[in-house]
């Protein structure tokens, strides 16, 4: 096991490389990054002199190799833009998105998982069918309209709910929670309802798909001919053997909660990650796109790596062909 | 023991009630962009301007309609062509409670030349500093300037002693060299507002200065400023009435906003005009399908093109009414305005199409328009309607519009004016005419710094003469007359396509009152929050 995840992690730093390698290539057709840095008035040599000085004039490769080098000793530079170590910047930022993508990633197994049993239980029920109809909306809208729209209603309409922001967050050590204020908890509501719907009608026919699957398995007819409780059988014996699809897909989708938060965090503003990077995207804030894009892949590899985990552990047949 | 802690609750609530007469009054609002600094002399750029402007403050301010009125000096008056007296003003205390001296006016003049400034071009309007006394100064110029009073009220004041103290005598610079310098995440002015707390596109908050050595209109205590990227939640937070102002609204929502309760969108003309440029300094267009000759050298041509333009069909469609169709490269608001000038060219395609083929070019011809789709009001949709109006009279364009990074980084001189057909908007720094000319219209001089922004390169040399009489005439009339001789010149010349003032577009909740500015400036000495 220890060598497995030492394996993986090796393999994260050349996911990383590659990441990064392939981002300062793109780099080059942003933009350029001087014109944000400077005002109208900024005489051409004053232009130059900052181009040459962040070493904006080398090729690519040069750029990446000064990058890798610096981030190895754990230095992502500093923001062009706000003149601040991308580090910091970016830790400020991390509590904001993990818990939304945490609050959402909750809500995407609390709800996507009983429904998915429910609408394979109870398939021809109205509700089921009603349910599964929704379901569609969830998967086709796209996440802007969908956070537009709780917004208009939420926000605007009704006055329930703030339409931006955060709230008051409480700080502990560097990490910042919003779970602790009555508005830190009230601004999580939309956010992480828009983050996860689509995760979460994702799962819900991902489980009853496979949950119909199973139920059809001869091992399911043994169960019951053995005079089995209705409950054992859907849940010990059918819900657990549906949960290794279900699983690779969550790890996959967490990550996915993680990068695309990206929308949602801009449509409420929200003052994550994401929105820092798509800010640095229109002022062309290389340092920060890096460092973001090279943590992103890092959250990959560990949540692969955790998928992987879990596999032996619900799985037991995987066990013994590993000690076999 | 009970009736003690009755007795304590009472006589708190008394002093409280008695600490604290007036109630807190918060202002919140909102900007699609964000302060990137709180280096008074690291950006020059409107935004950080105009917001640090209520923190820190030059020798002079603007006033609510742009004229200068005194700041830190008192008075000025000009001894010879070359220098002037200041008379600064006594008793003003910094926020940290430092007396404001000549010291502190000769150090944040050094201060903004030095590595790391982006305030250098202010910096080297002035040659030298001179202290008589603490109060009293006398700066000189390297030449005769009489609008030198127009382009200090951005050179912001900052203290000596409070930036010695914390090692920060030079800019936060952008090639993040000096990392970590202390006033990127603090300030120290003496203005009527001081920064609470900072959090890089986050939030900001601002708490009012009650020893601010003016009387200001404002009654708010606290101002709290969040930047909001996209607009529709921008608007939305001010519909939902969690904000009470936020800026810019999109023009197609201000009917939104006189639809919804409490909230109003207040539209004004800015000081940016629009226009467009043309290549007229290559030999042979970049982008066209004309070979070995560029139609752009002959006045026909541009005149055609600009002829072909409907700049009332621009504003009824596209800016809602709220655009102001221009003549002229500058503003109403800039000194040295030439109302007679300003009528637009008239709207002729008849004409414009009679004078394509006088040119030569009965057919028309191909060019690409380059265009920024995210810096200007609509500005994608103003090359739209400019692309198909062209197209009427044989012109085919073909239409590049980018993000603004992209856009600029091909057009500007770093790339060489990689164009030959553009979209530019421009508000001169120092709300002077001479600052259009000597940016948009001299004929480009990289070692001279001149025409910088004259992409196109339009060359007259008489204009050039004028420019640089402008430059050093100390009589205003004498200015004047020969700046609206210059703009005459271009206009006859057809230099360029003016289009519009574009629109300010603010959007504020009846709970407020504000002042809108013409360079879109929000100053909280004039926001008053309405009982």
């Amino acid at each position: 096991m220890i060598s497995f995840i030492f394996k993986r992690l090796l393999q994260s730093v050349v996911v990383m490389l590659t990441v990064a390698l392939i981002a300062f290539s793109m780099f080059r057709f942003i933009g350029d990054p001087i014109n944000n840095m400077v005002g109208q008035d900024t005489s051409q040599a004053d232009r130059a002199a900052l181009t040459e000085q962040l070493g904006l004039n080398d090729p690519f490769i040069v750029q990446f190799g000064r990058f890798a080098l610096n981030a190895a000793e754990g230095n992502f530079g500093i923001s062009y833009k706000y003149r601040q170590p991308v580090s910091s910047l970016i830790l400020e930022r991390l509590s904001a998105t993990l818990e939304l993508s945490f609050v959402a990633a909750v809500l995407t197994l609390v709800v996507g998982i009983p429904l998915g049993v429910y609408t394979a239980l109870k398939g021809k029920g109205l509700i089921s069918k009603g349910i599964m109809t929704l379901s569609l909306i969830g998967v086709s809208l796209p996440t802007f309209l969908i956070g537009i729209l709780l917004i208009l209603l939420f926000g605007v309409v009704l006055r329930w709910l703030p339409t931006f922001g955060r709230g008051d967050v409480i700080a502990i050590g560097w990490w910042t929670t919003g779970f602790l204020t009555v508005s830190g908890i009230k601004s999580l509501i939309l956010p992480s309802i828009t983050l996860a719907l689509f995760q979460m009608t994702l799962i819900m026919r991902l489980v009853r798909a496979e949950m119909l699957e199973v139920l059809r398995t001869d091992f399911i007819k043994f169960a019951r001919a053995r005079g089995l409780p209705d409950r054992s059988v859907h849940f010990k014996h059918a819900l657990k053997n549906t949960l290794v699809p279900v699983i690779t897909i969550t790890g996959l989708q967490l990550g996915a909660l993680i990068a695309f938060a990206i929308i949602t965090e801009s449509v409420f503003q929200w003052p994550g990650m994401g929105l820092l990077f798509i800010q640095a995207i229109s002022d062309v804030d290389i340092p920060i796109m890096a460092a973001y894009l090279v943590l992103i892949a890092f959250f990959f590899v560990v949540i692969n790596m955790v998928v992987d985990i879990l596999y032996y552990m619900v799985d037991p047949r995987l066990r013994a062909d590993s000690t076999a | 023991m009970k009736l003690r802690t009755g007795l304590f609750a009472a006589v708190a609530a008394v002093a409280l009630a008695v600490t604290s007469p007036v109630q807190a009054k918060t202002f919140k609002f909102a900007f699609q962009g964000d302060l990137s600094s709180l280096d008074p002399h690291s950006l020059n750029e409107s935004f950080l301007l105009g917001t640090l402007g209520n923190v820190y403050e030059g020798l002079v301010l603007y006033d609510p309609n742009m004229q200068i009125v005194p700041g830190l000096a008192e008075s000025w008056k000009l001894l010879t062509p070359t220098t002037w007296e200041f008379k600064l003003r006594k008793g003003v205390k910094f926020h940290g409670g430092q007396d404001f001296t000549a010291d502190d006016v000769i150090f944040s003049w050094e201060r903004a030349g030095r590595d790391g400034s982006d305030q250098k071009v202010r910096n080297s309007m002035i040659k030298s500093i001179t202290k008589v006394d603490d109060h009293t100064i006398v700066l000189e110029t390297p030449a005769p300037n009489p609008i030198l009073v127009q382009d200090l009220p951005y050179l912001f004041i900052m203290d000596k002693e409070w930036s010695e103290e914390h090692g920060t005598t030079s800019s936060t610079s952008a090639a993040g060299d000096n990392a970590g310098n202390y006033a990127n995440l603090h300030a120290n002015g003496t203005g009527p507002f001081k920064i609470k707390s900072h959090e890089a596109d986050i939030k900001s908050v601002l708490v009012r200065n009650e020893d601010y050595w003016k009387d200001i209109p404002t009654n708010v205590s606290e101002v709290i400023f969040t930047p909001i990227k996209e607009a529709p939640t921008r608007v939305a937070a001010l519909i939902s009435g969690e904000l009470d102002m936020v800026y810019p609204v999109p023009v197609q929502d201000w009917e939104r906003l006189d639809n919804a309760e409490g909230v109003k969108a207040l539209t004004g003309p800015e000081a940016r005009t629009i226009f467009i440029g043309f290549d007229q300094g290559r030999d042979e267009l970049l982008y066209s399908n004309i070979k070995g000759k560029n139609p752009f050298k002959d006045q026909k041509v541009r005149a055609a093109f600009v002829h072909a333009i409907n700049l009332d069909a621009i504003k009824e469609k596209i800016m809602r009414g709220a655009a102001t169709p221009t003549g002229l490269l500058a503003a109403p608001q800039v000194n040295g305005f030439a109302e007679a000038l300003n009528t637009p060219y008239a709207y002729d395609p008849e004409k414009s199409k009679a004078l394509l083929a006088e040119a030569g070019y009965p057919d028309g011809f191909e060019v690409t328009l380059d265009c920024p789709n995210n810096r200007y009001v609509n500005d994608e949709k103003i090359c739209q309607a400019v692309t198909s109006m062209l197209a009427k009279v044989g012109v085919k364009v073909d239409l590049l519009a980018q993000p603004k990074s992209k856009y600029f980084g091909k057009v500007l001189a770093t790339s060489g004016y990689d164009t030959s057909f553009y979209l530019l908007g421009w508000t001169p720094g120092s709300m002077d005419a001479e600052n259009v000319l000597s940016s948009l219209i001299v004929c480009q001089n990289a070692d001279a710094k001149k025409g910088l922004f004259n992409l196109g390169n339009y060359c007259n040399p008489k204009v050039d003469e004028l420019t640089a009489a402008i430059g050093s005439e100390t009589d205003q009339e004498k200015r004047n007359a020969m700046i609206a001789e210059a703009f005459k010149i271009v206009k006859d010349d057809v230099g360029y396509m003016p289009i519009h003032q574009q629109p300010l577009s603010w959007g504020v909740s009846d709970r407020v009152t504000v002042n809108q500015r013409a360079d879109n400036a929000l100053d909280y000495r004039y926001v008053v929050i309405n009982e």
